[in-house]
């Protein structure tokens, strides 16, 4: 009886669809180019008037840009005549040959021209340790270490202001100028804000009074003032407070001021890393008998600096760009060389100071966009490790 | 039992030098001492040498006359009789004029900046991104440099002055009309007072009656009319008591209207562009914190967009965004010091620059600069501290 309904059933369909379908591809509206703007361009009425105006800006600015990089630019010339409107009759745009003439003062100042290979071998060295540093894979980066923090700073110092004993005759440090003392002043800031840092951020977590007094002292004062005043106050106030005899050159006060600076930012990151750091690490390595530093030493920095390399990287992105400040005392770094070739007269145009800044922008954005890359890499490869 | 047989142990005996108390006990009166001896030693090399150079010290050079010209003052500044003391506030005055206002447009910016990151628009997105990356990444003096030098002195001068609306602009400034208020004006004031109070008073009272009866009254429409309509109405009918005081182009000058210098404006401009970039960066992680279940729980719940931003997203996102965000107003006030590469006349400029080249006392004049930064900084921490420990989660 159900059975001969169900056979019933079955013979008054016309038709019955026995295998699935093939999968049938999204409508091109969803899909490929059109769909991807229909979706990320024009997904609504304020997002489409948005796309337009980008675009339009766009057309507005890239043009011109372009006309004043390259097309209208300026790419060989003796002086200030190449670059001049009036002379040349025609719209200029940036003018190249004044930067090409002046590269070597952008990159060394008026250090001596026959000695110029050691800065040179100084770039080189720099680099060894900073690659050294940086490659996470690199083999010995305890010898990394050794070499960055204490090789080569003396190397670098030996290097560049000169011993005459083994044949390389003294330059004095007003000579130095440039990117030289760009990658100087933020190399010697690197090097003392990461030890110095790491000893107030240990002294601010004491239990002594005095030392956490001192170290919350010094950080906050240093912190709650601008980078100028601490210049300032490296540069006129630290002459008093030494012996006449003994008074620092400029270049050295810079660099104490910068050096202090960096500490108390330095030491504010680290004292993040270490408040991060479980309390039973500490109270591991207390059960097991280390003592103070060799708990640091061995268990607790080598944590706390693992997980604040980013902010690390950060921080001297920051002091990078905020070497440019010694330029105000006086300093020639690299924007002051450029400061002054912008006004000789030999390359004086509308157009020059243009040209310049945007060599200096080119070559901090280089650097500081590196830097903040290499962070973001370190930042996802810390956070793989510690998924599981 | 076992505990009595191993007995009361006296404590294994330690050598007085190894003993931690001892030894906290020795550093710090070690560093104590190191520190005094530091101070002296630099105290009294600075008397020897400020002796030697025949600098005066002390605090008495605040009320001397100080002779020199400031470009811009908001309070009554001459050269010939006014003191250092004056200058003093007349710089304070400049930066934190120039601090507030960049402030305020590094907000405006930053936020829009932000909140386009994470737009769906991929575009914007990415134009928003190449700011951030672009200007986060220039050192702030060096944009400052270009805004100053390449951009603002590179404009035209007084006679191809760009005009526009009765304005000027060249490589003077900007000149713009200054409204000048008639006494009537008065009137417009206390009603925009007025509509300030009324407007409270109806927020509290709309407040009121919506945790009574849940009803909710149209806030924005009220405060809008109170605030912007009423003084508007009383303006038309007191007879549009305010005019303008237009600039007017003499051969070499400019005179009347209101000046903006192209110091302050480049100060302006440089810091708040490059605030914004990092502004941004704080907006987008602050609302990327708050999780999208909240988002959906509002929808679930019935709300709109509009209500869910408002009062789900925004209030939750504030609470991260606020503590760096206060950091970052404090960056651009202490970047406001590097007002004395382009000679905008801050406290930097006007007294650590010129006061301290005509008196020499470099201690007193670098102490007090600091000492002001420091003030504002710590004011600012304070007042974060207790907005930090109102809106803390309270958990259970």
């Amino acid at each position: 009886m159900t059975m001969s309904e169900g056979e019933l059933a079955i013979a008054k369909l016309h038709f019955v669809r026995t295998e699935t379908l093939e999968q049938q591809p999204p409508p091109a509206s969803m899909t490929g180019p059109i769909g991807w703007a229909r979706q990320n361009l024009f997904s609504s009425p304020l997002n489409i008037a948005l796309t337009i105006l980008i675009v339009l800006l766009a057309l507005w600015i890239i043009p011109d840009l372009l006309r004043f990089v390259i097309i209208d630019a300026v790419w060989t010339g003796a002086d200030r005549n190449a670059c001049l409107e009036a002379v040349q009759n025609r719209p200029i745009g940036a003018c190249w040959p004044f930067v090409w003439e002046r590269l070597p003062y952008f990159i060394y100042g008026s250090y001596p021209i026959p000695e110029r290979w050691r800065v040179d071998v100084f770039f080189v060295l720099l680099a060894i340790g900073v690659a050294w540093l940086l490659w996470l894979n690199a083999p010995r980066r305890d010898l990394g270490v050794f070499y960055s923090f204490i090789v080569l700073p003396i190397l670098s110092y030996i290097l560049l202001s000169g011993f005459p004993a083994i044949g390389l005759p003294a330059v004095d440090t007003v000579y130095w100028g440039g990117v030289l003392v760009t990658l100087v002043v933020a190399s010697v800031g690197i090097v003392c804000s990461l030890p110095i840092g790491i000893l107030l951020a240990l002294g601010r977590r004491s239990n002594m009074p005095t030392v956490k007094l001192f170290s919350v002292f010094f950080i906050e004062f240093v912190r709650g003032v601008p980078l100028i005043t601490v210049l300032f106050m490296a540069s006129v106030m630290l002459p008093l407070f030494v012996p006449e005899e003994l008074s620092p050159n400029k270049l050295l006060r810079a660099l104490i001021g910068i050096a202090m600076f960096a500490s108390a930012y330095m030491a504010e990151v680290v004292r993040a890393g270490l408040a991060a750091i479980p309390k039973g690490q500490f109270e591991g390595a207390m059960a097991v008998g280390l003592g103070y530093w060799q708990m640091m030493r061995l268990i607790i920095l080598p944590q706390a600096l693992k997980i604040t390399i980013p902010n690390i990287v950060n921080t001297f992105i920051g002091m990078f760009k905020d070497t440019s400040l010694v330029f105000i005392v006086g300093i020639f770094d690299l924007l002051r060389t450029i400061e002054v070739s912008r006004i000789d007269p030999k390359w004086a145009t509308p157009v020059t100071s243009t040209t310049g800044y945007l060599v200096a922008a080119l070559f901090y954005l280089v650097f500081c966009y590196g830097m903040s890359r290499y962070a973001r890499m370190t930042e996802a490869r810390l956070g793989k490790a510690d998924r599981r | 039992m076992a505990v009595e047989s191993v007995g009361a142990q006296q404590p294994a005996r330690v050598a007085f030098y190894n003993d931690p108390k001892f030894r906290s006990i020795a550093y710090q009166v070690v560093l104590c001492v190191l520190v005094v001896l530091v101070i002296y030693a630099a105290t009294t090399n600075a008397l020897d040498n400020l002796q030697r150079a025949h600098v005066a010290s002390g605090f008495g050079f605040w009320n001397q006359a100080a002779g020199f010209d400031i470009s811009q003052s908001l309070i009554e500044y001459s050269a010939s009789v006014s003191t250092y003391g004056t200058a003093f506030w007349v710089g304070l005055l400049n930066t934190l004029l120039v601090a507030v206002l960049g402030i305020i447009l590094a907000t405006i910016l930053g936020f829009t900046i932000g909140i386009s990151r994470l737009s769906k628009n991929w575009l914007l997105a990415k134009v928003a991104t190449g700011y951030v990356e672009t200007i986060r990444n220039i050192p702030v003096l060096l944009q400052l440099l270009f805004w100053y030098n390449a951009v603002l002195k590179a404009l035209p001068d007084i006679r191809d002055s760009t005009k526009f609306m009765g304005s000027f602009l060249n490589n003077r400034g900007l000149f713009v009309p200054e409204p000048i208020a008639d006494p009537r004006f008065g009137w417009v004031g206390a009603v925009f007072f007025f509509g300030i109070v009324s407007a409270i008073g109806f927020y509290i009272w709309a407040r009121k009656r919506q945790m009574a009866t849940g009803q909710q009254a149209p806030i924005l429409l009220v405060t809008l009319a109170l605030v912007v309509g009423l003084p508007l109405v009383v303006f038309l009918v007191t007879g549009m008591p305010l005019h303008f005081d237009a600039p007017q182009v003499g051969r070499f000058n400019i005179t009347g209207g209101l000046a903006l210098q192209p110091e302050f404006v480049a100060l302006l401009l440089g810091l708040s562009i490059y605030t914004a970039a990092f502004i941004a960066e704080v907006v987008r992680a602050g609302i990327l914190a708050v999780s999208h279940g909240q988002t959906e729980a509002a929808y679930s719940l019935g709300m709109k967009p509009g209500p869910t931003l408002r009062l789900i997203i925004v209030p939750q996102a504030m609470r991260v965004i606020v503590p760096p965000l206060t950091s970052q107003y404090l960056n651009l006030t202490k970047n406001s010091s590097l007002a004395v590469a382009v000679g905008y006349p801050d406290l930097v400029q006007v007294f650590t620059g010129t006061v301290l080249n005509q008196t020499g006392q470099a201690v007193e004049v670098v102490a007090i600069t600091m000492l002001v930064y420091l003030c504002i900084s710590l004011f600012t921490s304070l007042v974060m501290n207790i907005y930090n420990s109102r809106v803390k989660l309270v958990e259970r």
